[in-house]
């Protein structure tokens, strides 16, 4: 083994690394440009720069009332599918119940079943409730989703936790809601934190369900970019795929860095 | 030390804790079968055994943590059997310290009192005065992960100690530290539990630890307690092998019991010889004739005499070949090997003008008949 085999070995795992990134990460790049076109349809390369589809992003109704939506949506879903979905993991990590593994297999199952089957449920009953196309229905549908991510990550922060400070805070005379608000949850925080981030950002590009639930009175982001790439194909849709891919970067981010920060010890 | 911290309640005639009859089985293995104890107001008592031997389990249904199968358990003449853990009134110092990563020393210190809705200015001074007892008075505002594991411990037993529990229990409390730092703390919990008049229930497997720290051990043998008495009762007069093995060093003849006709004490004859009972030992074993028992001698009450001449009256022997000599500063250690392989210890003091001997020199042990502790045997009283 000599140094030279080695110095190629490390060259050929780097352009490996490499072509594996680009071939994920190349066609949400390919979008960028595109929107700032100054061309009227969807082509790469653009035949110019210009900010008029930013312009018309912002000007729309369709657009900004798609935005103020998904966000509402994802915020409402994130605030309860993290509340739930915290004790949810609670039970399951601390709770001794019959059927406890049966419970957690149902929580998680939004995981595996097919987006589109739940989507048809959903609708077929919300049709019924008569809450399509509102902020309710369609929170409720992607909690439903987003419960899983949370329940997963409080479960690994509560794995980690030091059961013995538990124990120590009911020694020490704390009720198991007190010890639960006084000491669990402040150091499970960094988990329930990256779980309601994951579960905005599932809600914040979810489009299947989101199809099926909103009304043509009330839209989500996803969906109206679904209408219009199917009716207009102006580049708008490339320069909202682009605020949609920076806030999704900029969440994740967040969420890596409070992972980083979380051993609190 | 301050008033409030200082002397907690009047010593009552009643015992700080009783536990009766108390058990506790996982699924089909008893963990702690039967274990009676009743610890005095201020006392410092150790529960001492091998790991799996039920006190840990016991500590953990004194402070609630585990629900017992069978038996009560009494804190202070009220029956906690049933009571949550957080409404005990027992204070506990972990392994691990246990200490909230998220609050400072002072916080975690705060934590019990404000638990009790103490009022804040109340609060603030017995934190003090706990930081002050624990000798870290400027460690206030550190957090753990900024402390040694010593000083955490002794924040921990701060904290434990700052509500004036009825009793404080510490599950080997310092098992995570080095052994210079775990002599220094051994006598600083002692001095702090005396000052404070706690009443302690300590758990450790460091049997010099349980001599150093107790004012009573519980050696704890599969679920139960074997003995319970004074370091030295346990050592001079052990009450089983178990016993005689488990606390520091023994060598241990076997053999059958016979009773002397008349006088108290007996025989133990065994295939190496036959060896004299002390009249006190003899009655306390309690053995029948016939039965398996075993002879325990001290390393230091053992002395090396040369095969040749004669042997004094009241002195048992068994002859022996030198295989070890040990110098070990103020005392010098013999291993030696019995005529059926087995093997045996003798420690020596220096500078008395005992003879030295050398490996492969065959010599005999000699002890006093009345150095010499019956236990029955293996294979139980026969």
């Amino acid at each position: 083994m000599t140094d030279s085999f080695r110095r190629w070995n490390r060259v050929l795992l780097i352009l490996f690394g490499a072509l594996c990134i680009l071939f994920l990460i190349g066609p949400s790049l390919v979008i960028v440009p595109m929107g700032f076109s100054s061309g009227s349809i969807m082509e790469f390369p653009p035949p110019g720069f210009s900010l008029q589809w930013y312009e018309k992003m912002v000007t729309s109704a369709a657009w900004t009332s798609g935005f103020a939506n998904s966000f509402q949506v994802a915020v409402a879903t994130a605030v309860v599918s993290s509340v739930l979905g915290t004790l949810a993991a609670l039970g399951l990590a601390r709770g001794r119940f019959p059927g406890r593994s049966i419970a957690n297999a149902l929580i998680l199952s939004p995981l595996v079943v097919p987006v589109v089957v739940i989507a048809i449920g959903m609708f077929a009953l919300f049709v019924r409730w008569k809450i399509t196309g509102t902020v309710v229905g369609l929170t409720l549908a992607h909690t439903a989703l987003a419960v899983p991510y949370v329940v997963v990550s409080v479960s690994t922060s509560l794995r980690t936790m030091d059961r013995n400070l538990e124990m120590a805070a009911a020694n020490l005379g704390a009720s198991p809601v007190r010890t639960f608000r006084h000491v669990t949850l402040p150091l499970i925080m960094p988990g329930v934190f990256t779980g309601a981030l994951f579960a905005f950002l599932s809600s914040w590009d979810e489009v299947v369900v989101a199809i099926f639930l909103t009304t043509a009175r009330f839209r989500t982001l996803p969906t109206v970019m679904w209408e219009q790439v199917r009716q207009v194909v102006d580049p708008t849709v490339a320069a909202v795929a682009t605020v949609l891919l920076v806030i999704t970067t900029v969440v994740l981010m967040v969420a890596l860095v409070i992972r980083r920060q979380a051993p609190v010890r | 030390m301050s008033s409030h911290l200082a002397g907690r309640r009047p010593p009552g005639d009643r015992p700080a804790l009783v536990l009766r009859d108390l058990e506790k089985s996982f699924g089909d293995v008893a963990a702690v079968a039967g274990v009676d104890l009743e610890v005095n107001q201020g006392e410092f008592v150790t529960l001492l055994g091998p790991s799996g031997s039920g006190k840990t389990t016991t500590l953990r249904m004194i402070a609630g943590f585990t629900v017992q199968s069978g038996g009560t358990i009494e804190i202070d003449g009220t029956d906690v059997g049933r009571v949550p853990p957080h409404k005990r009134d027992v204070g506990m110092v972990f392994q691990n310290y246990a200490l909230f990563p998220h609050m400072t020393a002072g916080e975690n210190i705060a934590f019990p009192l404000q638990m009790r809705k103490l009022p804040r200015a109340e609060i603030s001074r017995r934190v003090d005065d706990a930081l002050r007892l624990v000798k870290l008075d400027a460690y206030g505002p550190r957090y753990p992960r900024q402390m040694s594991g010593g000083q955490q411990q002794r924040i921990a037993l701060a904290r434990a100690v700052v509500f004036k529990p009825a009793l404080l229990l510490m599950d080997e409390p310092l098992g995570a530290l080095d052994k210079k730092l775990r002599e220094a703390l051994q006598l600083e919990i002692m001095h702090i539990s005396r000052q404070l008049g706690a009443t302690v229930v300590y758990v450790t497997h460091d049997q010099e630890e349980a001599l150093v720290m107790s004012d009573r051990i519980a050696i704890f043998h599969d679920g139960k307690i074997e003995q319970l008495g004074r370091g030295e009762d346990l050592y001079e007069r052990p009450v089983s092998l178990f016993v005689a093995d488990f606390i520091g060093e023994s060598n241990i003849l076997h053999g059958r019991y016979e009773a002397a006709s008349g006088l108290g004490g007996g025989w133990v004859t065994g295939e190496m010889g036959g060896w004299q009972v002390g009249e006190a030992a003899g009655a306390r074993a309690g053995l029948a004739g016939g039965a398996a028992a075993a002879l325990v001698v001290r390393p230091e009450r053992l002395r090396l005499i040369p095969r040749t001449g004669e042997v004094p009256a009241g002195v048992n022997t068994v002859d022996a070949v030198v295989t070890d000599v040990l110098y070990l500063g103020s005392t010098r250690k013999y291993e030696l090997q019995l005529p059926n392989g087995q093997a045996a210890g003798v420690r020596q003091q220096l500078g008395r003008g005992d003879a030295d001997w050398h490996p492969a020199d065959e010599v005999r042990l000699a002890w006093d008949v009345d150095a010499g502790v019956l236990v029955a045997g293996k294979g139980g009283q026969g």
